[in-house]
């Protein structure tokens, strides 16, 4: 062996983020000390983020089957049946480090790296979606990062021409210095026509298709599980850089590639780059391969064995062709443009052998490279009950409509138009309903069927309770799908807490992912993927707890979908999931409680009923698809009259509160109570109807009116203008392009 | 019914849109180019589409402006074919020289995608706006990063003399109701014949009732029937 | 081998509001004494050719058709010797 061919120290493997405990494990299964690249390689694969070695054991616990599952976790990214034939294929994956040192780098070639998750197996992407964290409103970086981050997206998915339709923009200040930037994307794809990563055909060519490979992002998966400190900053250089129009040829071509018969496999060059997608492909079909380093397009002279393996360079992949379609693929990456070399071939032997210069460089067994990563049972110590905080310590004394008005205001609520205004909604011109309602929904081109898509979290929630918080995650985004009218399918989510060596943290995760697991039991929305981004800490300060989740559902037909929007005057508003006599709500850990209260505590948050989700969902979708209602909202962040106003100020309709004044409690009115929904009715009658036969708890709360405002009761009244300009003025004034 | 062709660039993402809207109302698919072909057949309307032609890289349009199957292009325009650029579209027809000014980046220095509403102008000089009713007023989204259309005093009014202003943001009364600072509230010109509009808004993404309206199609329509 | 540097600035007269951003951006760091301030490109590459002249006609040719809006912009081209690496 050449340069590398010295032995490698623990104190090498320290700085890659082995511990010395790996190390010894790495040589024992070996039978030999490592060469450097060796070294590097089998880091990146036992890096938290490859490896999943704290959370394995956890994850393992998620549901993960069903009916409507095609592929589960382990591929690229979920597959789920959509009928028709059809499948959705969808993902959710951090780029927060990245995001942190250079947003709008960070955030595009996140992107970038979910996008080519989906359409490497088949699917063309429809639909991306946004998990957003940022610190206080106040904190110095925020407003440089949200201006940067929300550029980024928009700068790739805009380009590529994927509409951006949904997700979530939320500051806390436990993300002053370290934000959370979760991309979802979502294609569709034949289900008959899905594309695997595993390797097959001894003696097939390998090719690399794309980008060429520079020194960008090397080590990027082992940073991506590491705690994170003031020095980062400094590494800058390592960061990746995105090119939207490589991406978009690059999916062009894969896809025409993939219609055309000509592939066997295919995997993109994501985290720990051609590593981890030259042995998942290889391993997972049970077999070898060789690659000569010397055929890989590189960008910049004199790069080592190393340096290749581990680049994070963006708009490359992998794929394994069949014997006789090299002419075939030849002319479709010369109709992109696209430079592609052949680098290796499928070999039986068990080994990733790589070769440079024509001597050996690398020679490892895969199997202890992807089975014997550790998997440890980290301590883990469960978070301690809170106690919620009576209603009588928070209600303040003040008019509904002031309260209201304050809460709108806020950075909880406040309209995210500034943001989503940044992202191309549109384009592919199937967008039926896009972001600043509940779920998005996109049709399926060329048929009548759409798919809901949503993210959701709410990280005070989680961090106060991470069981409760995370089913609340669950049921908030089956609520949010449910609204629009679409039956939930399934789940993504992206796990992102601090350091999992801490048993305090450690407690979180485990807590949180058997929450989410009864969740996805009950309401039948299986996991089919994800990600864990672990030591999200600056400084040994973690951030609040978020595990993120990502949706999918599907309505059979579009004409049948509502929006949050109000429609017309004289239509009945009722409160679904809450008896006519209930007084008081729940507002412990609410926005009322932050907000009003100013209490900045954890304290309990509203408990989830899963039972009352599941069939306040299904009496939604029944109403929904029997036209008893004209506009449909989630109750959540804010409670009913938060929801109300969002309605109100969607449709352009005035609203009168019908309930005596002894009923509008600031409880009433504010209380974050789970497994409710906000609906109008044309049809009172029917929709009463309906309850009793499903058994539901409803209660009827006001009229719909022309009079373009909010009667709260009394002299109690804002117009509809007033509440708009505090709600949708409070992000451009933050940013700076609003004048005061 | 015009014979409609859409030509598509690397880069170009609402070729697929613009044709599925072209069919909805021709009933027929539109000829497709692609960039580097060399020659193409005779057709009334040839149509350039939006997206980001060549990554918006040098200058949006620069790059898609000078590629091979624009030699067939001001052959089509010489001989007085109809031509509707769209966002990236027109940027090409001004980096093309076909049409005058240009469009910078938007004002606020951001990407903006959002309804807008439009005015119609000048529908009796413009042949490609025959069909349309002067001061039509149409709700149609925008969704760009260059759409701030400039042009210096003395061609602007040049084209104000020919009847080139063709189409203008409405003065709603909206603080932001043109999306870009486009000078004079411009929001698509015509060529000196009339046979050539560039329009930074979408009218295929309002082309349907899941649209929320339906006033792009009627545009579209108008433009198509011009040139049949 | 010869060294090409364009500079490509917006011709005066043309908004700038990149730069406008950024000296208001400086303004708030306290740096008031920036004005006027003008936003641009800068394209280099390497030429074969030997000759100044000649080189700095084909750049301008160049700056003419495609790498330079005429109609905003302004250009400035350098042409000097090659200074080779290592």
């Amino acid at each position: 062996m050449t340069e590398g061919a010295e032995h490698t120290t623990v104190d090498q493997a320290r700085d890659m983020g082995l511990s010395a405990d790996e190390f010894d494990r790495i040589c024992e299964r070996l039978g030999r000390i490592p060469n450097l690249t060796e070294l590097g390689i089998f880091s990146a694969m036992w890096s938290e983020h490859c490896s999943y070695k704290s959370s394995r054991r956890w994850l393992k616990t998620l549901p993960i089957s069903g009916e409507q599952v095609i592929h589960g976790p382990g591929e690229n990214a979920g597959v789920v049946d959509i009928g028709d034939g059809m499948a959705a294929v969808f993902k959710i994956e951090s780029h927060n480090h990245p995001s942190f040192i250079e947003p709008y780098q960070g955030a595009a070639t996140g992107v970038g790296g979910i996008l080519r998750d989906v359409f490497t197996m088949g699917a063309r992407p429809v639909a991306l979606l946004n998990a957003l964290r940022f610190g206080a409103p106040d904190h110095a970086l925020t407003r440089h990062l949200v201006s940067g981050v929300v550029s980024g997206i928009g700068g790739y998915g805009n380009c590529i021409g994927i509409p951006t339709i949904g997700g979530e923009t939320h500051f806390d200040a436990s993300y002053n210095q370290n934000i959370l930037v979760n991309a979802m994307a979502v294609g569709l794809a034949r289900a008959d026509r899905i594309f695997l990563s595993a390797a097959s055909g001894v003696g097939n060519p390998v090719i690399y298709i794309g980008a060429k490979t520079g020194r960008d992002g090397i080590h990027g998966a082992t940073m991506a599980s590491a705690e994170f400190s003031e020095e980062d900053m400094s590494k800058r250089p390592t960061v990746q850089v995105g090119d939207p129009l490589a991406g978009k040829l690059l999916m062009e071509a894969s896809l025409e590639l993939m219609a055309s018969d000509a592939v066997v496999s295919i995997q993109d060059m994501g985290a720990a780059g051609l590593t981890s997608s030259s042995v998942e492909m290889s391993s997972k079909g049970g077999l070898g391969m060789e690659i000569d380093l010397d055929q890989v397009p590189i960008r910049e002279k004199g790069m080592t064995p190393y340096e290749i393996m581990l680049s994070e360079s963006q708009e490359r992949m992998l794929v394994v062709l069949k014997p006789d379609a090299t002419e075939r693929a030849q002319a479709i990456f010369d109709k992109w443009d696209l430079d592609f070399a052949i680098i290796g071939k499928v070999t039986d032997s068990g080994h990733l052998v790589l070769t440079a210069q024509d001597e050996i460089v690398a020679d490892l067994p895969l199997d202890p490279l992807v089975n014997d990563a550790p998997e440890y049972d980290r301590p883990h110590e469960a978070t301690p009950p809170l106690s919620p905080i009576d209603n009588a310590e928070l209600v303040q004394d003040m008019p509904l409509s002031d309260a209201l008005k304050a809460m709108l205001g806020s950075h909880f609520l406040a309209s995210r138009r500034w943001v989503y205004e940044q992202y191309d909604r549109h384009v592919m011109a199937d967008t039926v309903i896009e972001s600043g309602g509940d779920a998005a929904l996109v049709r399926v081109h060329g048929t009548n069927r759409g798919l809901a898509v949503t993210t959701d979290c709410t990280q005070r929630y989680v961090l106060a309770d991470p069981y409760q918080g995370a089913m609340q995650a669950v049921a908030e985004a089956y609520r949010n799908i449910t609204a629009t009218g679409a039956k939930p399918l399934a789940t993504t989510n992206n796990l992102n807490f601090g350091n999992p060596e801490k048993s305090a943290i450690m407690g979180q995760i485990v807590g949180s992912i058997k929450g989410m697991g009864a969740a996805c039991s009950a309401l039948n929305v299986p996991v089919v993927s994800g990600n864990v981004s672990l030591y999200n800490e600056t400084d040994g300060q973690a951030i609040a707890p978020a595990p993120v989740i990502g949706m999918v559902g599907v309505i059979s037909d579009i004409k049948d979908a509502v929006t949050i929007a109000l429609k017309q005057a004289g239509e009945t508003l009722y409160i679904i999931g809450q008896s006519q006599d209930t007084a008081d709500g729940w507002l412990s850990n609410s926005v009322y409680a932050h907000v009003i209260a100013g209490n900045d505590t954890a304290t309990a948050p509203p408990s989830v009923d899963l039972g009352s989700e599941q069939k306040h969902g299904e009496y939604i979708r029944h109403l929904i698809s029997q036209h008893l209602v004209s506009a449909v909202h989630d109750i959540g962040d804010g409670g009913a009259l938060a929801a109300l106003a969002e309605m109100a100020m969607a449709g352009n309709i005035g609203v009168n509160l019908t309930l005596e004044a002894e009923q509008l409690t600031h409880g009433w009115a504010f209380g974050e109570d789970q497994a409710r929904y906000l609906v109008a009715s044309a049809d009172p009658t029917a929709l009463e109807a309906a309850a009793a036969r499903y058994d539901i708890n409803i209660q009827k709360i006001a009229m719909t009116s022309d009079n373009m405002q909010l009667k709260l009761g009394g002299s109690d009244i804002i117009s509809i203008e007033e509440l708009n300009s505090v709600y949708e003025n409070w992000l451009p004034e933050l940013m700076g392009s609003k004048k005061q | 019914m015009a014979n409609v062709a859409v030509i598509s660039f690397p880069g170009s993402n609402c070729d697929r849109d613009i044709i599925t809207a072209v069919k909805h109302i021709t009933g027929t698919d539109p000829a497709q180019y692609w960039h580097k072909e060399t020659s193409m057949d005779k057709h009334d309307l040839v149509i350039l589409p939006g997206g980001f032609s060549f990554g918006d890289y040098l200058r949006c349009g620069a790059i898609a402006a000078r590629s091979p199957i624009m030699d067939e292009m001001m052959e089509h325009v010489w001989r007085g074919g109809y031509v509707l650029g769209i966002c990236n579209g027109f940027q090409i027809l001004t980096e093309a020289g076909i049409l005058p000014g240009t469009l910078m980046r938007n004002k606020q220095l951001q990407f903006v995608c959002r309804d807008v509403m439009l005015t119609i102008h000048q529908t009796e000089s413009n042949a490609i706006l025959a069909q349309c009713k002067e001061q039509m007023q149409l709700q149609i989204p925008v969704a760009h990063n260059e759409g701030n259309y400039f042009a210096d005093p003395d061609t602007l009014k040049k084209m104000a003399d020919k009847g080139q202003i063709a189409v203008t943001y409405t003065n709603t009364g909206a603080e932001n109701y043109n999306p870009n600072g486009a000078i004079n509230d411009i929001a698509g010109v015509t060529s000196e014949n009339g046979r050539v509009l560039g329009l930074m808004p979408h009218p295929e993404r309002k082309a349907e009732d899941i649209h929320g309206g339906q006033d792009g199609r009627l545009l579209l329509t108008s433009v198509i029937e011009a040139a049949s | 081998m010869l060294r090409v540097t364009i500079t490509i600035s917006l011709k005066d007269g043309v908004l700038d509001p990149e730069g406008q951003a950024i000296e208001h951006s400086l303004g708030n760091l306290g740096y008031h004494e920036a004005s006027d301030i003008r936003t641009g490109r800068i394209i280099s590459f390497t030429i074969d050719e030997t000759n100044l002249s000649r080189a700095n006609q084909k750049v301008a040719k160049m700056c003419e058709t495609l790498l330079v809006n005429t109609v905003i912009e302004n250009y400035d081209i350098t042409v000097e010797d090659q200074v080779e690496d290592e």
